[in-house]
């Protein structure tokens, strides 16, 4: 546990000392989700209808970008090395890794999405669910993009590589979680999909860290 | 499972398959000679569907098969990782381009079936989308397996995506299927006739059975060739 608790904090400092790779990934966010008005039209009304896909794919392709770095440093340097011979579980150390990217990636996607909601005219409620179903399902993303990003590790043009990975793994969340906002859309109840998006997570969270350690273990071989 | 370690020593498998493949490739094309001529001229055309219904033949098999390709890759996936077996890399490095060809084949001859039938190339139906993301699915393993210089590292990367892969199969399935009930879709005409007749049925086995046939054949084939370009590396490497 301490080992977690260590590690975690370390790549929370690591990222706290050069904020700008975290700024480029929500600037990205913010460029690709602004780029849709522009290419659609500024009809109000098809963009409220767009809106929550919108969101959720941009966030998903923003958490995916910084996803590429999780794991490419410790492994240039040597820091995973010396995880893979640590005394405590790699899945453990895995895990830290994952939940230090959704803190610094999904949570602030989170809070910045509701925002970027206004511009395309949705209500409050649709904006708080959209916020909801960002918080429960990005954990989701960051564990299964984590996963791509370990089987990557040292591939050739690894980048495309873990997009192509990873986007057909998360159609599940993508789903569950745009759709949870036209649910509301469409006055249906929306506590299915916040639920099956919480169990998807939770399926990710008990499966994925040990996919990432066998991934990390044959990477260090 | 004795007879599958008994084949894990690909010299033994090399001897093995240069006795089956060329019986084996002779009883493909004859299967397969016999199940075109019964889809093309035995089979009755569809009172509904006309000539059309004939596409079934080549693509029900492949859907069937593109499934249970990406089985084979998990089961050979998880020998790899647990038993370390040799051939086992080489054989899922064989299959999986073969069960993405019967993927592609599924799609392609669905969406030329689906013109004349729902007026349509492509519709966002539950099915065709599970079938696209298994199609993308493969060539996630096919791309994985090749990105390295090191060959074993491909290898077994691929094959714990390929188990990650298979568990999610079900999930993107059911996921894919809520979505498209939300979405509410225009009627599409279903071709789930409540019993097929023995005149249609019978081809259609037979085309399963002699494509499964193709598949064997293929990877086999494909897996022997695997072999020689594994031992030429070893070769280039030790000089």
């Amino acid at each position: 546990m301490i080992g977690f608790l260590s590690l975690l904090r370390r790549d929370l400092r690591l990222v706290w000392r050069r904020p700008g790779d975290v700024g480029v990934v929500l600037a990205f966010f913010v460029v690709a989700v602004v780029l849709f008005p522009l290419g659609i039209g500024p009809e109000t009304n098809v963009l409220t209808r767009i809106a929550a896909g919108v969101l959720w794919c941009a966030a998903l392709f923003a958490a995916l970008l910084s996803l590429e770095r999780l794991f490419a440093a410790d492994y240039e340097d040597g820091t995973l090395d010396l995880l893979l011979l640590a005394p405590w579980p790699l899945e453990l150390a895995a895990l830290a890794k994952c939940g230090a990217h959704w803190i610094v990636t999904g949570l602030p996607l989170s809070l910045l999405a509701p925002l970027l909601g206004v511009a395309f005219g949705l209500e409050p409620e649709s904006l708080f669910i959209l916020f909801v179903t960002l918080l429960v399902g990005t954990p989701a993303l960051s564990l299964t993009g984590g996963l791509a990003a370990a089987l990557t590790l040292g591939a050739r043009k690894s980048g495309a590589l873990l997009a192509l990975l990873a986007l057909p793994l998360c159609v599940p969340t993508l789903i569950f979680g745009a759709g949870a906002v036209e649910a509301l859309a469409m006055g249906e109840g929306i506590v299915t999909h916040v639920a099956i998006l919480a169990a998807l997570a939770l399926v990710a969270l008990a499966t994925m860290p040990w996919a990432i350690a066998a991934a990390l273990r044959q990477a260090g071989e | 499972m004795a007879d599958l370690h008994f084949l894990a020593n690909p010299a033994r498998f090399r001897r093995f398959s240069q006795r089956v493949l060329p019986g084996l490739g002779f009883a493909t094309v004859l299967m397969l000679g016999v199940g075109l001529y019964m889809a093309f001229f035995v089979a009755p055309a569809d009172y509904q569907q006309g000539q059309t219904v004939r596409i079934m033949f080549v693509h029900v098999p492949s859907a069937w098969l593109s499934m249970g390709g990406y089985a084979l890759l998990a089961v050979l996936g998880a020998s790899l990782l647990v038993w370390r077996h040799p051939l086992a890399a080489l054989m899922a490095r064989a299959a999986a381009p073969v069960g993405a060809s019967f993927a592609a084949v599924c799609l392609l001859t669905g969406s030329l079936w689906g013109r004349p039938m729902w007026g349509t190339y492509w519709v966002w139906d539950a099915r065709l989308t599970s079938m696209l993301l298994l199609f993308f699915l493969y060539l996630g393993h096919i791309a994985l397996s090749r990105a390295y210089d090191d060959s074993g590292r491909g290898d077994r990367a691929a094959a714990i995506l390929a188990l990650v892969g298979v568990i999610n199969l079900p999930i993107i399935k059911f996921s894919v299927d809520w979505w498209n009930t939300l979405h509410q879709p225009a009627s599409v005409t279903r071709l789930d006739a409540p019993a097929i007749h023995n005149s249609i049925l019978v081809p259609l086995l037979w085309m399963a059975v002699s494509l499964l046939f193709l598949f064997v054949w293929l990877v086999l084939l494909r897996t022997e060739t695997e072999i020689d370009r594994r031992r030429l590396e070893v070769a280039d490497q030790t000089q």
